[in-house]
């Protein structure tokens, strides 16, 4: 199996993996806020928020590679955006006379990569630690209240849990079609982008008609496993609330503050030079 | 009244093209039975009836007094009934093994702690109970179709139905399965499965031929494969034992009596 970072449950017996998964949710957007809550030109925030994802990570035993791999899926992205940012920004005093590079480019570019660095790994992290199963529980409790105006919450928490599931799944058949594909003489290397783009089709439609054949194949299974909806469904996993999360909320509540109070200290330090 | 009836069944996907014609068979209970016939002769579309997954243009399934014509017994008949498909990464729910066994006993509304017991029950009739954390994508074929069938016995269904369960297992993921239906049936469940390996029907205690949407013969093991006539009107082929004690006859050594299995085969040569 190709390895896949991004999404996938790491096994493991820790503090971060016991925790409620309503928590872990609630914290993972409560950390995504204090990363965007950090300034521009201010790196001190990024630290502590950096620091928070190397503590979650030590606490959870998930090996550092592991976190660093689930950057690698969207390693393109950050890189365009970066560059994107020292190519086109104007601002700023150029870095040597006439040139297109300037400081405060590199300083938004360096910006951006840590923001989706940070947001991605933590993000990950959440994945890590939680089972899809729990993810998909713990946002539809989150969400229950809107039952009361009649949206399939639990349809969407199953839609979500079940792509998850199959994201490995698919992720093996895309590989095995490129080999086919490759196998009988397509090239996927060489050419300009939209060559590529183009020779990627004998990849997704292959993909696209198994992709309908196994959700077939999945309905008549859940049919056959007497699924039915949420009507008089039972859950086998319990949610319940420990002393695990309100540490959780309590060091999430010290780094939005350590943020906002940071970014505080930076005007007055500004304002002081 | 057998556990299972099937009475004058017929069915067809598209209008004028019957896939099943006036089927009719009983399965009594404890019995284990192979239904066989090359691709397109209605196995599948067979084994969806019984659980009713499909329900018959005309004729009857009953299943322990429910018959699948009756909206109600819907899932009376699917709680009693249980259907393994042939590709375990189309049947699993969940990315962690106990979650998928979970599946089914969540759905019929079984209380936290019973499903815990069912869990257990199932994965330990599977041989799998110490990978209840694992996450299927990480096990072999044969590992994930144990799983695929615990997530149906933890149902407690009275008959399992396995659609050619095996035909995309290797021999040891093959091996694993029989030795599952193997204990399954010292427990009492009515195994009925679909196969095209003719080594795994000589197992079951009754075979059934199917051609063209019809059961073109039914008997034992060795009554099937002795009537080479219904073999090569249905398009199949012998044991592989069998195929190779004809071969060895064909070139003239002295093969004596039936030979349908490994060990036959060692029996008549060893004399
Ligand atoms: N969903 C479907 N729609 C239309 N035709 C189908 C469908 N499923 C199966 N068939 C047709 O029904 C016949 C029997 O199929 P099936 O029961 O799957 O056979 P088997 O399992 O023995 O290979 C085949 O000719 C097949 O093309
Ligand atoms: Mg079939």
């Amino acid at each position: 199996m190709r390895d896949v970072s991004f999404g996938s449950y790491y096994p493991a017996k820790s503090f971060v993996h016991n925790m409620d998964a309503r928590a872990k949710i609630l914290i993972s957007i409560a950390f995504i806020v204090a990363v965007f809550l950090v300034r521009s030109f201010h790196f001190l925030g990024f630290a502590a928020c950096a620091f928070f994802v190397v503590l979650s990570a030590v606490t959870a035993r998930i090996p550092f590679f592991k976190v660093i791999k689930s950057i690698r899926t969207i390693l393109f992205f950050i890189v365009l955006s970066a560059v994107l940012q020292v190519l086109f920004n104007k601002n700023g005093t150029p870095l040597w006379e006439g040139g297109f590079i300037t400081d405060i480019g590199l300083i938004n570019a360096g910006f951006i990569v840590a923001r989706i660095t940070l947001v991605v790994t933590g993000a990950s992290l959440l994945t890590f630690t939680t089972t899809p199963v729990e993810l998909a529980d713990g946002i539809e409790s989150l969400l229950t209240p809107l039952k009361l105006i009649k949206l399939p919450v639990h349809e969407f928490a199953l839609i979500m849990s079940i792509a998850l599931r199959f994201i490995p799944t698919l992720i093996d058949e895309t590989d095995r079609i490129i080999k086919a594909q490759k196998a009988r003489g397509a090239d996927f290397e060489s050419g300009n982008i939209f060559k590529r783009l183009k020779a990627l089709i004998p990849v997704l439609i292959p993909l696209l008609i198994s992709s309908f054949r196994r959700a077939d194949e999945l309905a008549d299974a859940m049919d056959a496993r007497c699924y039915a909806g949420s009507k008089n469904r039972t859950k086998y996993k319990k949610m319940k609330l420990s002393y695990r999360d309100i540490i959780g909320f309590i060091v999430i509540a010290g780094l939005i503050t350590g943020v906002v109070f940071l970014n505080k200290f930076y005007i007055v330090l500004a304002v002081g030079v | 009244m057998a556990l299972l009836e099937v009475q004058n069944v017929s069915y067809s996907y598209e209008k004028n093209k019957p896939v099943l014609k006036n089927v009719s068979f009983r399965v009594e209970e404890g019995e284990h039975v192979a239904v066989i016939g090359h691709n397109g002769s209605g196995k599948s579309t067979l084994a969806k009836l019984l659980n009713a997954l499909l329900i018959p243009a005309s004729g009857t399934v009953t299943v322990d007094g429910f018959s699948s014509a009756d909206k109600k017994s819907l899932f009376e008949i699917r709680k009693r009934v249980g259907l393994v498909f042939q590709n375990p990464d189309n049947q699993l729910v969940a990315s962690i093994v106990e979650d998928d066994v979970a599946f089914g006993p969540e759905n019929i509304g079984v209380k936290r702690e019973e499903i815990k017991e069912r869990i257990d029950f199932a994965l330990s009739a599977v041989g799998m109970q110490d990978f209840l954390k694992a996450s299927p994508m990480r096990l072999s074929g044969g590992q994930k179709q144990r799983i695929a069938i615990a997530g149906v016995l933890a149902l407690k269904p009275k008959i399992l139905v396995l659609d050619e369960s095996t035909a995309m297992l290797d021999p040891a993921g093959r091996a694993e399965i029989a030795e599952v239906v193997k204990t399954l049936k010292k427990d009492g469940v009515t195994v009925i499965s679909v196969t095209h390996y003719m080594d795994e029907a000589m197992t079951a205690d009754r075979i059934f031929v199917l051609s063209k949407g019809e059961i073109i013969k039914t008997g034992s093991p060795k009554e099937v494969f002795s009537d080479r006539e219904t073999l090569k009107a249905a398009e199949l082929c012998v044991p592989l034992a069998t195929s190779i004690a004809d071969k060895l006859k064909e070139n003239g050594v002295d093969v004596r009596g039936d030979v349908f299995t490994a060990e036959d085969l060692g029996a008549a040569l060893c004399v």
